[in-house]
């Protein structure tokens, strides 16, 4: 008689994620990305009660991919359209998913101002130092020297000027009531990037404000590198200049373990 | 509900509280600010959402937002504020949601001043913002009018999933007059089937103006033209003073409209058969009703506060079946009855000949009156 081992699942798809396949390019950190929002969606089983709000840029699509609720911005103003959906209706999750182009560039003033007012939101902030989908333009966090389509000899910050470190800036305002940031470039920075998303969250759930996750991400594409070498690019060149760690945390989340 | 004297901005503001309305989003600009004022008091008191925004481009993206979860939700501003919008309102138009505008004309182009005008008529009828749209656009003359437009707009704009635009102009908002508010409604407890509020127990849904595929865009903007179509069979609106034996037809919306319904008084007292044609919906614009007038009548004279916006489309409407004259004001400044009079004198003596442009002699007789 054959006994068959029972297996054990391990690993599947959260379920606020959709089943379309995604059109990131091999080696991106957006899926990553998407897929820890959407296991956080899951385990504070939210997904019925979460609008998501997506940019323009590379991740223009994110409306596709979750299993939620979705609306679409104009560039930049994914903060703005997040405020009118989260007074309107309070008590569901409300966020943005939203590149370094769409958020410290175009976006500058809605950001800053969302967060001014303690909006309770969460934005995930994907910064990979560069505009994807307009294939490698300078954005506002390309780092000195970083050579991309319009900064073809590198960033010269005499003339183009200096990256914008969107995670500290943000700390600084009262409004907030997290902000940090974290890498996706290996499995241990995977996972506390969860950990801070899954915080984010619990942050707009007990109403302390605005909360933001910024994600030093890869973009193998269009920094011309293979995948593997993006994600030592992204620890040898981005995490110097873009330090990962907690810059404000609201004492109110202390002892918060996720 | 009986009449009181009442400010246009603030009529506007109750008028859209009544009507129902769940948000307001906006940022102070004369001459529209008791607007946004009158909310930031009202909306808290009644437990619904006031946010002055960082911007009018932020106020519109708000109310982009807001939209999405199927709310009665609107903005104001003023023509400086409305340029900032434009980006938001093809958004909208886009996404195909129900949103009420209210812009209050001040003269123009850039920053102009704060005086009444109605430079914006192309901006808001034609479309300032990107792409093949059409919102709904309504013009006032009066408070009263403003009030029932306002409340108006807000049904208009969920019937048809449209935009809908109150255009007053500066005169409309600041002046004070007697009128009469409707009774307040209850706010909507039934959601459309499209509303964004939380996917749980259905499907998801998804709000976006994005078609990547130009075979799909081209189904939507279809879709938008035949939305359009149906809102032009069903919602001229306009209003006709002494035209059943009138020889010549006065046209003019909003405060234009107004001054010249005193002028036309007048000349009718001197017994000059002259009538009014006063727009109220100028998009859709009575395209029709002016063409069938046009048979009748011997020539039109068209005024507004702008170099002639509308005109174009009378003239349109006309198809050079007779003369179509012209008087503006320009930059903020209101004619006074007396000057459209000697214009109804002017032409009931001589008007402008078939197939020449009536700005012409226009910008010599007001250059000419200025000196």
């Amino acid at each position: 008689m054959v006994t068959a081992t029972p297996a054990k699942l391990v690993y599947t798809r959260p379920d606020s994620l959709s089943e379309t396949p995604t059109h990131y390019c091999p080696g991106c950190t957006h899926g990553v990305a998407h897929r820890l929002i959407a296991e956080v969606m899951d385990e504070m089983k939210i997904r019925g009660q979460t609008i998501g709000v997506a940019p323009v840029g590379c991740s223009v699509f994110a409306y596709n991919y979750f299993d939620c609720d979705f609306v679409e911005a104009a560039h930049g103003r994914a903060p703005a359209m997040a405020t009118g959906i989260k007074r309107l209706l309070p008590d569901r999750f409300v966020f943005t998913y939203q590149g370094d182009g769409d958020l410290a560039s175009i976006g500058m003033a809605e950001i800053m101002h969302a967060a001014g007012r303690g909006e309770n939101i969460t934005v995930i902030f994907i910064n990979n130092a560069i505009y994807g989908m307009t294939a490698g333009q300078m954005a506002p966090t390309t780092l000195p020297g970083q050579k991309t389509t319009t900064t073809p000899n590198g960033r010269d910050v005499e003339q183009a000027g200096f990256p914008l470190h969107m995670a500290e800036v943000l700390a600084m305002m009262d409004g907030v009531g997290y902000s940090v940031r974290r890498s996706m470039h290996d499995p241990k920075n995977v996972r506390q990037a969860k950990k801070a998303i899954r915080t984010a969250f619990e942050t707009q759930k007990r109403g302390l404000g605005f909360s933001i996750v910024e994600l030093l991400s890869t973009c193998p594409t269009n920094w011309g590198l293979t995948p593997r070498e993006a994600l030592q690019w992204l620890e040898e060149h981005m995490i110097p200049v873009y330090p990962v760690g907690d810059y404000k945390v609201s004492s109110a989340l202390e002892g918060l373990r996720v | 509900m009986a009449r009181e004297l009442l400010k246009g901005n603030i009529a506007m503001a109750e008028a859209a509280v009544r009507a129902g309305v769940e948000a307001y989003f906006g940022y102070p600009i004369t001459p529209q600010t008791e607007l946004l004022e009158w909310m930031s008091a009202r909306m808290p008191e009644l437990g619904r959402t006031f946010l002055q925004a960082e911007s009018e481009v932020a106020a519109i993206n708000m109310v982009y937002g807001a939209a999405c979860t199927g709310a009665r939700v609107m903005s104001s501003s003023s023509s400086p504020g409305a340029s900032l919008m434009m980006e938001g309102i093809s958004y909208i138009a886009g996404t195909e949601l129900p949103v009420v505008l209210i812009d209050v004309m001040r003269g123009g182009p850039g920053l102009g001043n704060i005086a009444p005008s109605q430079g914006d008529y192309n901006q808001i009828v034609h479309g300032g913002g990107h792409g093949d749209y059409h919102p709904i656009v309504l013009a006032p003359s009066s408070v009263q009018e403003a009030i029932d437009l306002t409340v108006l707009s807000f049904d208009l704009a969920e019937k048809y999933r449209s935009l809908v635009f109150v255009i007053a102009d500066g005169n409309i908002g600041q002046m004070m007059e007697p009128a009469e508010l409707p009774p307040m409604q209850p706010l909507k407890k039934k959601y459309p089937d499209w509303a964004t509020r939380g996917a749980e127990g259905r499907e998801r849904r998804i709000l976006s103006s994005i078609y990547i595929q130009p075979d799909d865009e081209e189904v939507v903007n279809l879709r938008l033209m035949e939305n359009w179509k149906t809102i032009e069979a069903n919602e001229i609106r306009y209003k006709e003073y002494y035209l059943d034996d009138a020889e010549i037809v006065v046209v003019g919306f909003g405060t234009a409209g107004r001054v010249a319904y005193s002028a036309v008084r007048q000349a009718r007292a001197e017994g000059i058969p002259v009538g009014l044609f006063r727009p109220i919906s100028v998009n859709p614009f009575p395209f029709k009703q002016l063409s069938d007038l046009s048979k009748s009548a011997q020539t039109f004279l068209v005024v507004e506060m702008n170099t002639g916006q509308m005109l174009d489309d009378v003239q349109r409407a006309v198809a050079e079946r007779i003369p179509v004259d012209f008087y503006g004001r320009l930059g903020g400044v209101t004619p006074f009855p007396d000057e459209i009079l000697d214009e109804i004198h002017r032409v009931a003596r001589q008007p402008v000949a078939l197939g020449i442009d009536p700005r012409i002699a226009w910008v010599e007789r007001l250059k000419a009156a200025l000196n």
